[in-house]
């Protein structure tokens, strides 16, 4: 900024006005006001007046609404009762009264900056071009830094500290990494339906019963989880299957199309009797897919929308989903229903390694 | 021994010389407080999200105080009823207690998401202003991929705060997560069971999104807007063309006091706003949604707005799934979630960190540009954001097409089909009117410089034919023919208001408070008065 030193102007000059030594400073700085008229050049009028008593009604008022904010915060019933009692009106008047506050004084502060601080206009250069000489010998100098260290002509510092920084840098990531790193093992694989010693997992409600047959209506469906503990919790996040007592005829229909699916068909059919039981969990992106279209038979996932044919193995007919829902090989026995095995193909969504 | 007079009057200048007399700070102070700062609302959208930032900071300062990412089963008993005995996580437990049993925590849990919304649209439309002015070109380009990265921080960071309270539709979203993080090639089950450690939804996610939610992710965003604005102010603001202002200079306020009351007021009524919003507009009430259950979903389940553009996609997406029969017992499969949900951002992120680079070496452009240009100027640009913009629009429709189908009893079926054939279509339908649209508008703008504005006044001329008087802009040739100004880059004046036709309104709500302007009317009207003719008869009289 030396450029705009001027040696010849004296501050302790008492010729000049205050404005003067603002306009020299502004000078300094590179910046040259071009205009500069006060808002009102007769000072007092009625207009004027006006704009100062509005801005003093609205700081006025944001004073109150914020006193008004303190005293409903403190003094408010605020304790959520069921009803419908003052308590539901407390946020609201916490929010007019902060709200109504904050913007009147935002309002206020704009006005006065229009209304009345002085009309002007600066001008301020820009100085953004490199100086080629102070780069010359920046470089210059950083350039020198590396011929200090004379790394360019000592090739064996140059691989040693490669070889030493190196496995330091790893050492850096490695406890991040490592820490987290956990092997996906058979965890896609496997759900809580696996019969566990030889016991095959029962069918249950959320609160542990067993499902009978007569359970559940012709046409209606039900969500079941494994009959283990915590089996309805999100510790078994991979499990919930939706069983459906299908009509006599669309029962016959799946029956008739199970062998177009391998899995299904096997070990005398996943189906028992008019009943099917299919993963919840969407094989596209895992929201469960149970909105059930009793007249189209399909299950809908709401999320993005797959469509899965009951009939028909549960073949996504529409949507982004590729892969059928897995059906669960049912059984009963004493009357409740089990499972016959774990789902025979990994449930929910895609992955790399599957098959 | 007399005793000198405190002078009270006098004890800021005194504090002022000894602090200047330890630090030496005269001359860089008042640099700062004479930097100019040109005017225009469209600078202030930027502003919007900086306001945003600090409120966000403020309110999620007061939620981490009671909020517990614990995800260890608890039994609800409290005041709001019909949760009461139900089974959630303390994570959900702490979110309830938050909202009914914190004295301001709703208000507080509301303009914390309020704020976080707005926050994202400020940011997107400030990227809009940057892009169709050319604000991000040489030399601020580095401060474009600063902007870009805080966008996509900001989203990671709205996700992270949308999934902690594990009500119903945060732990979908998580579910969402986990299997756009599984549909990545090779490593995918690596990654997902790595952050989740082990099972979806397991034990740890609730704390790592928490801890990535108040520290690391704020920590970058802070430091990312401090490198924004400190860029800016090294590189200071970009301004409109117009009277007086070049490439090389800045016009308008000095930063004290004018253009610091104005931001300060700014950011007052940007917190009004808000507190407004999370007084009066209910978001995410979470305990209307029950807590998550893997079971669980309801239609309309649908994210935050800034996520939605990705939900349309993966709904969009065809059933496209690559397998890979590597070798016998080895197939490996590449599902179509991964298009939508990791490419797409992968290219959506890419593209906008190169486009300045990109664009100064299609138009040659070397040197550094401080003026900013019209969206018509630069049809090519336009209409190339006009196209983005169809595509985004497209998506966001389509992260919404289930509601909307169910809204207009329209098929949902079809609403996808339109999606994805409109994903195709529009956009370069789009950039077609946009371009045609700038060209008429630079016409339009050539036309009025060469020939004056229309004035509304039709002349008949002797021959019977109407014509319009235009107004010239420049000072008319002897023929009265007006000289063609050349275009400035700036608004040309299209109405006669716009160049003081009309008296200024007289000030003052239902009562005057000035006396009304004197107008000045020309010594001749613009139109002569009809001549007195004989009157038009059937001539029988």
């Amino acid at each position: 900024m030396s450029t705009h030193t001027d040696v010849d102007f004296d501050v302790k000059d008492p010729s000049l006005t205050r404005f003067d030594l603002v306009k020299e400073g502004a000078r300094r700085d590179g910046v040259e006001i071009v205009h500069y008229a006060p808002r009102f050049p007769v000072p007092g009028t009625r207009a004027e007046k006006r704009v100062e008593r509005t801005i003093a009604f609205m700081l006025v008022l944001s004073g109150l609404l914020g006193l008004g904010f303190v005293v409903a915060y403190i003094w408010w019933p605020w304790k959520y009762e069921p009803g419908n009692g003052l308590d539901k009106l407390y946020n609201p008047v916490l929010g007019i009264t902060l709200g109504g506050s904050l913007f009147l004084l935002g309002i206020a502060i704009v006005t006065w900056a229009k209304k009345l601080l002085p009309e002007e206009v600066s001008i301020q250069e820009r100085h953004d071009v490199a100086d080629q000489a102070e780069r010359a010998l920046t470089g210059a100098t950083i350039l020198n830094m590396v011929d200090e260290t004379g790394i360019k002509r000592r090739p064996l510092l140059k691989g040693a500290l490669l070889v030493g920084a190196a496995p330091l840098g790893v050492a850096a990531a490695a406890p991040l990494v490592g820490g987290l790193i956990k092997k996906p093992d058979h965890i896609l694989f496997e759900t809580a339906w696996k019969p566990a010693d030889g016991h095959k997992v029962k069918l249950t409600r959320e609160d542990g019963s067993a499902v009978r047959p007569e359970d559940v209506s012709v046409g209606g469906q039900m969500t079941v989880y494994p009959g283990v503990p915590h089996g309805a919790s999100n510790e078994h996040a991979d499990s919930p299957v939706l069983l459906i007592h299908l009509r006599e005829k669309d029962a016959s229909e799946l029956r008739a199309n199970l062998k177009n699916v391998a899995v299904n068909a096997e070990d005398g059919g996943a189906i028992w009797g008019n009943f099917v039981a299919y993963s919840k969990i969407c094989t596209h992106a895992g929201c469960p897919a149970s909105l059930y279209e009793q007249q189209t038979n399909r299950l809908l996932c709401p999320c993005h929308q797959s469509q899965f044919h009951i009939t028909d193995n549960a073949r996504p007919v529409f949507g982004p989903a590729t892969r059928r829902l897995p059906m669960l090989p049912l059984s009963v026995e004493d009357g409740v229903f089990v499972a016959k095995s774990d789902f025979r193909v990994p449930i929910g969504p895609g992955f790399w390694e599957r098959p | 021994m007399k005793r000198r007079k405190f002078d009270v009057a006098a004890l800021p200048a005194k504090a002022g010389g000894e602090i200047d007399d330890r630090l030496q700070v005269s001359a860089p102070l008042r640099r700062l407080f004479n930097k100019v700062f040109p005017d225009h609302w469209s600078f202030l959208l930027g502003e919007i999200a900086l306001y945003s930032f600090i409120v966000l900071l403020l309110t999620g300062t007061f939620l981490t105080l009671w909020f517990d990412p614990s995800m260890e089963e608890v039994h609800y008993n409290g005041p709001y009823t019909p949760l009461n005995g139900i089974e959630m996580s303390r994570a959900y437990e702490s979110s309830l207690q938050l909202s009914f049993e914190v004295r301001g925590g709703l208000i507080m849990r509301q303009m914390h998401h309020w704020a976080a919304l707005l926050f994202m649209a400020s940011i997107v439309v400030h990227m809009l202003r940057v892009f169709f002015t050319g604000a991000f070109r040489k030399p601020r380009e580095l401060n474009w991929v600063i902007g870009v990265l805080l966008f996509w921080l900001g989203f990671v960071e709205g996700f992270a705060g949308y999934s902690l309270p594990d009500d119903a539709l945060s732990g979908t979203g998580l579910r969402i997560a986990h299997a756009i993080m599984l549909s990545i090639p090779v490593v995918g089950t690596w990654v997902a069971t790595s952050l989740f450690g082990g099972e979806f939804p397991g034990t740890v996610i609730l704390g790592r999104l928490y801890i990535a939610h108040v520290l690391l992710v704020p920590a970058i965003l802070l430091g990312l807007i401090a490198a924004h604005m400190g860029l800016l102010v090294k590189q200071k603001h970009t301004q409109w063309p117009g009277p007086g202002r070049s490439n090389d200079n800045v016009v308008g306020v000095r930063m004290f006091p004018g253009f610091a009351a104005k931001g300060g007021a700014f950011f007052m009524v940007v917190f009004g706003v808000i507190a407004l919003l999370g007084g009066l507009f209910q978001i995410n009430p979470v305990w209307l949604f029950g807590p998550y259950k893997a079971a669980v979903v309801s239609a309309a389940s649908q994210p935050d707005w800034y996520v939605m553009f990705l939900d349309g996609s993966t709904r969009l997406m065809p059933p496209w799934e690559a397998r890979f029969p590597l070798w016998p017992g080895h197939h490996y499969t590449l599902p179509p979630l991964f298009w939508p949900t990791v490419f797409l951002p992968g290219v959506l992120t890419m593209l906008p960190l190169f486009y300045p680079f990109i664009e100064a070496r299609k138009f040659k452009s070397k040197q550094s540009h401080h003026l900013l240009q019209r969206p018509r100027d630069v049809p090519t640009r336009t209409s190339l954001g006009a196209m983005a913009l169809a595509f985004y629009f497209v998506l966001m429709i389509s992260g919404a097409n289930d509601v909307l189908a169910e809204k207009f009893h329209i098929s949902l079926n079809a609403m996808t089909w339109a999606g994805r054939i409109g994903l195709l279509l529009l956009p370069p339908l789009a950039y077609w009117v946009t371009y045609r649209i700038c060209l008429g508008l630079q016409q339009h703008d050539r036309e009025v410089l060469a020939h004056g504005m229309e004035t509304g006044i039709i002349k008949r001329l002797p021959n019977g034919a109407f014509v319009e008087v235009h107004q010239p802009l420049s000072p008319v040739d002897a023929h009265g023919h007006p000289t063609e100004l050349p275009y400035a880059g700036w608004v040309v004046p299209k109405k006669m208001n716009r160049i003081g036709a009309l008296v200024p309104t007289v000030k003052g709500f239902f009562f005057p408070v000035e006396e009304a302007a004197q107008r000045t009317l020309p010594a001749e009207a613009p139109v002569s008065p009809a001549p007195s003719r004989e009157g038009i008869g059937s001539g029988k009289h």
